[in-house]
């Protein structure tokens, strides 16, 4: 059990000290877990009549379609904030002024705002204004626009970090603006985003679950529903997190590996957005040093 | 606009809750991320496994699903607090999780030097990472903390689900009572502009000001 510390080997006094406190901290961690255990066995939470609900398929298939409605939201909001963040990314980078402060202005508003306060704002605001669309709509206009902003901003990092030899190249081959764009540039640049697209699909997912708050039935709101109708709303909320938990997990890994291997294939950093929501800082934070984060985020 | 200028004291109680929010749970939450980042670069693997566990299990939750769980799954063990005190805990344990990977990221960032020097004058590891290592890593994780307390500004918004009355529930309640949605929630995102902009600012003046010149 050397573990090193900060990247020092410990002596033979700091290795006897790290096997003491192994076995301390191993015992106080495993009390903490029996004391919380045996707290929600003596509050009754974890009786079968809590849980049993869970075995039969009626709640199982209620659970299941409140994941459906999440996963279909989600991917229903990334395709589209992915349209509009290609549009915006472009327009961001276009050569006439106006539209690139119109769009400036458009992505900064929207990306300084709270994600829960654009949907309240369709869901309580666009029906007052004579739009009438499902809830499901509502939350999806929600997530698409402010995902549209933060992944325009993504797109835009990722263009703007390829190497100025590329565009020029493809100028120097006879091809227009658009056609470098589309078969030069978008193209390389799409690679090199794909870490941070995961990562904010996972933002994206975990963001649907707002929805709840404008009775938006998905996987967190049935989870409340079932939980007021069995009275156990802990093991509902319990059970919706795990489901929450493992998909989330699923994905992080996913982009954290990719952008091991994107590190490794182009020896650049990932593309890093200041103010893209957490995960995103988090992402440029992960390398082995924060200057990486800091020049990208330079860019 | 009438709605706004006619309105502006609760868009200013919606502020200052939302400021209480913010500060209040960015104070705990950086605490409890030294600790995290502390304890995950600890030579005691259960100690490590501990923050791993924590921070992976929080970070992957969706916020309104912490938050619903400590309103409503909590006092089934015994645990009823005011909703605004729940805002609070869940804010701060979400937001440490991103605090204590982006302080560990200043940590390794630390050149080994620096922690071999310590190890030389004879530092014990708690020493080590208190004397030498944390105040450099801290200056160098203040840009990325800035940008976690912009997303805790704009995260506390999720507290409009458990009735706390801070500025997303303003814009809501004003624009439910006078039916004028649009200036309502203008007001609301004018208001939140005026406090992720300047913190924007404020972190770079920060930034620059601990910034270790060498």
């Amino acid at each position: 059990m050397t573990a090193p510390f900060l990247g020092d080997a410990l002596g033979p006094r700091g290795r006897r000290q790290t096997r003491i406190l192994t076995v301390i901290s191993a015992v106080v961690i495993l009390g903490l877990v029996v004391v919380a255990l045996m707290r929600l066995a003596d509050k009754g939470q974890l009786d079968e009549a809590k849980w049993e609900p869970f075995t039969q398929w009626p709640v199982q298939r209620f659970f299941l379609e409140g994941i459906r409605t999440t996963v279909e939201v989600s991917l229903v909001s990334m395709v589209g904030a992915m349209a509009l963040a290609t549009f915006l990314a472009l327009a961001r980078l276009a050569r006439t002024g106006a539209l690139r402060w119109a769009t400036t202005l458009f992505v900064e508003f929207f990306r300084g705002l709270p994600l829960v306060l654009l949907i309240f704002f369709c869901a309580l605001g666009l029906p007052a204004y004579g739009v009438r669309l499902s809830v499901f709509w509502y939350v999806a206009i929600g997530l698409i626009v402010y995902n549209g902003c933060v992944l325009g901003e993504i797109f835009r990092a990722g263009i703007l970090s390829l190497d100025r030899g590329q565009t020029e190249a493809a100028y120097s081959l006879g091809m227009g603006y658009w056609q470098a764009m589309f078969l030069v540039i978008i193209p390389q640049a799409a690679r090199r985003m794909i870490p941070a697209i995961v990562s904010q699909l996972v933002t994206l997912l975990k963001d649907s679950s707002l929805g709840a708050a404008v009775a938006f039935e998905e996987a967190l709101r049935r989870a409340r529903i079932n939980g007021e109708f069995f009275q156990n709303p802990l093991q509902s909320l319990f059970v919706v997190a795990v489901l929450y938990i493992v998909v989330n997990f699923a994905l992080s890994m996913l982009a954290r590996r990719l952008e091991v291997r994107q590190r490794r294939r182009y020896k650049a950093g990932a593309i890093v957005v200041p103010g893209a929501g957490m995960d995103l800082a988090l992402m440029g934070a992960q390398g082995e040093s924060a200057e990486i984060a800091d020049d990208d985020t330079a860019t | 606009m009438d709605v706004i200028t006619e309105n502006l004291d609760v868009f200013a109680e919606g502020m200052r809750r939302t400021v209480e929010l913010s500060v209040l749970s960015f104070i705990l939450a950086f605490a409890l991320g030294v600790v995290l980042a502390g304890l995950r670069v600890s030579p005691v693997p259960p100690l490590r496994w501990a923050s791993a566990t924590f921070v992976e299990l929080v970070r992957n939750t969706p916020l309104l699903v912490l938050m619903f769980i400590v309103v409503f799954a909590f006092p089934s063990i015994g645990f009823t607090w005011s909703y605004f005190l729940s805002a609070v805990i869940v804010l701060a344990a979400y937001t440490a999780t991103f605090v204590g990977e982006t302080v560990r990221s200043g940590i390794n960032s630390v050149s080994k030097g620096q922690v071999e020097a310590a190890r030389a004058l004879g530092l014990t590891f708690p020493q080590v990472l208190r004397l030498v290592v944390m105040p450099q890593a801290l200056r160098t994780v203040v840009g990325p903390l800035g940008g976690i307390f912009i997303a805790l500004l704009k995260n506390s918004g999720v507290a409009v689900a458990i009735n706390v009355n801070e500025l997303t529930s303003a814009a809501a309640f004003l624009g439910t009572e006078t039916a004028q949605f649009i200036p309502a929630f203008l007001g609301a995102a004018a208001a939140y502009l005026m406090l992720t902009i300047p913190s924007g600012f404020a972190t770079n003046w920060l930034e620059q000001k601990v910034a270790i010149k060498r």
